[in-house]
């Protein structure tokens, strides 16, 4: 099955060529740019399957933010050209948020694809999912340490926690790729590890593996034109080159450089569980219109293997009620409005529900005025309409959606103080309360000492179809 | 323009963008089209940790910003002062946060 790359002449010692086909599965990309890949001469595809960025509800329950049709279609693809071309795909932090639940979900996922199109693929999974107890036990060892800004852990925190997880280094990919496997499936990882691990595997060094992989955790992210498609990195011993899989688009020394930038603290260091990444030194040349050359990459071996922690606990349930206002004598008085609504709502609350503002919490976000940066608002004067956004967080979702029923009448009538008659306000829909359920925070940003990179984690191999 | 108001920084720049950096941090970069607006925006007595703590309503000793001469980047990081997803999170990619930092007026 193990296919001849088309680039013959390469030896896979001295060169490793990462597909990264975007910036996380289910986003898609036209299909051509991974045929594009693959004649190119990828020795893997690597892919990134997760992220924080869309909030603590990903974690905390446990569930994906992507649907499993998008999933699957990008699998789709991926599966028929790794086993077309023989190599290994990769996808890290699987779910969203690299769950145990979520390893299964894009692992079934997979299954399902591999009997329908009669692939013989050995398909690993990577658990990265902690138990509070385990690291309870580190944590009074003196193995667990902060983040900025983020103070000492207790115990109280780690059990009160939905889900926690561990990032990933590349060993555990490494161990799996070793073990036979052909898909690699795992739970949360850095978003380096995954395109890191086979070319570290196969002797590339780590200052300009892990910076490619920088570059390329998001797929086209680095090229002048995001929208068509990933990239492919080729490392060897000197540095790395990178080009965009669509023939059309271009990577610039500007847009790769750029990209150290991109949802990054510091732009010149980043922390892996094995070191540091430093890119102050690196130097970016253009080979022509559309390639960029990179050297001077350093990764800087840590005293200390550490493995980040994340984890999400529930806060509470919310009850979103949504009502809109155009009349132009309450929007040039909405700030009285507001503090009105307040003042009448928790009085009605406390009388109908005897409940003191201290036992749930309001939000009211009037959105054409100031909902998105409150007071750090630079922009003044009256808005056009406002939207009105009320969200109740109370211990149970009955309670919440009590407190935000109580609200309907006022979300519905309220005037401004001034004004000697009722109006009627435009609610969006009928009901005008949603219930959103459990709603999570996340609480760990925190580091576990560790003696061997592959501790925390589990590695499950599947039986060949053989 | 029209008017002799002076530019602002979203004008002048070729673009001013703001993000999360992990859920507990926010970063912004300021990239500018030329060297000399570069200079501008790289001035210490411009943009320092004090006018960010005052856009933003923070301690100034939270703050860091990298100035790259080489990509023509000012780039501001600072905790976030909400926490991602809470009740009182109106920008959970704090996607939107560049404004303030695009409103200034260079003098």
């Amino acid at each position: 099955m193990m296919s001849t790359p088309v680039t013959g002449e390469r030896d896979p010692r001295t060169t490793v060529r990462v597909l990264a086909p975007s910036g996380m599965l289910g986003a898609g990309f036209p299909a051509e740019t991974i045929d594009r890949g693959i004649a190119l001469g990828a020795d893997v595809i690597a892919l990134d399957g997760g992220s924080t960025d869309s909030g603590p509800y990903y974690l905390g329950s446990g569930t994906a933010k992507t649907t499993a049709a998008a999933v699957a279609r990008d699998l789709r693809i991926l599966l028929r050209a790794a086993a077309g071309a023989g190599i290994p795909l990769i996808v890290g932090s699987c779910g969203t948020s690299g769950t145990d639940s979520g390893v299964d979900w894009v692992a079934g996922i997979v299954d399902g694809i591999l009997r329908e199109e009669g692939l013989d693929l050995r398909v690993a999974r990577i658990y990265s999912e902690q138990t509070a107890a385990a690291l309870k036990e580190r944590l009074n060892e003196g193995w667990v340490h902060p983040l900025a800004p983020m103070g000492d852990l207790d115990a109280a925190t780690l059990d009160g926690c939905s889900h926690i997880v561990g990032m990933m280094g590349h060993e555990p990919f490494e161990a799996a790729l070793r073990a036979g496997a052909d898909v690699v499936l795992a739970g949360r990882a850095t978003d380096t590890a995954v395109a890191a691990a086979y070319p570290l595997m196969m002797g590339m060094p780590a200052g300009p593996t892990w910076h490619a992989s920088k570059i390329i955790e998001c797929g086209g992210q680095c090229t002048t034109n995001p929208r068509t498609g990933g990239v492919l990195a080729t490392i060897d011993q000197d540095g790395f080159t990178i080009e965009p899989l669509d023939p059309a688009a271009a990577c610039t020394t500007t847009s790769v450089a750029a990209h150290m930038l991109y949802e990054t603290v510091n732009p010149f260091e980043m922390r892996e569980p094995a070191g540091t990444l430093v890119v102050s030194d690196a130097i970016y040349t253009a080979l022509d219109d559309r390639r960029v050359r990179v050297e001077g990459s350093r990764f800087d071996l840590a005293e200390q293997y550490t493995v980040k922690l994340e984890g999400a606990r529930v806060t509470g349930y919310e009850t979103m009620s949504f009502s809109a206002i155009r009349d132009p004598h309450i929007l040039a008085h909405i700030e009285e409005w507001v503090a009105l609504m307040h003042e009448v709502h928790t009085g009605r609350v406390r009388q109908t529900l005897n409940l003191d503002p201290a036992e749930y919490a309001v939000d009211i976000r009037l959105y054409g005025y100031n909902a998105v940066l409150g007071d750090i608002d630079p922009a003044t004067g009256p808005p056009r309409e406002v939207g009105v956004m009320m969200l109740v967080n109370a211990p149970d979702q009955a309670t919440a959606t009590a407190i935000a029923k109580i609200a309907n009448p006022l979300m519905l009538h309220l005037p401004t103080p001034d004004m000697d008659y009722l109006p009627s306000l435009a609610f969006a829909t009928s009901p005008a309360e949603t219930e959103r359920g459990p709603v999570y925070q996340f609480v760990l940003n925190h580091v576990v000492d560790v003696d061997e990179p592959t501790d925390m984690f589990r590695i499950e191999m599947g039986d060949s179809r053989d | 323009m029209t008017d002799d108001r002076r530019p602002t920084l979203g004008e002048m720049a070729l673009e001013v963008r703001s993000k999360n950096a992990g859920p507990f941090w926010v970063t912004m970069e300021l990239f500018m089209r030329t060297p000399e607006d570069y200079a501008i925006v790289a001035d210490e007595d411009f943009i320092n940790e004090e006018v960010v703590a005052r856009l933003y309503d923070l301690d100034p000793a939270t703050i860091q910003i990298f100035r790259i001469p080489s990509l023509n980047v000012v780039k501001i990081s600072f905790p976030r002062p909400v926490a991602q997803g809470s009740l009182r999170d109106r920008d959970i990619h704090a996607g939107q946060h560049h404004v303030p930092l695009a409103a200034l007026v260079p003098a």
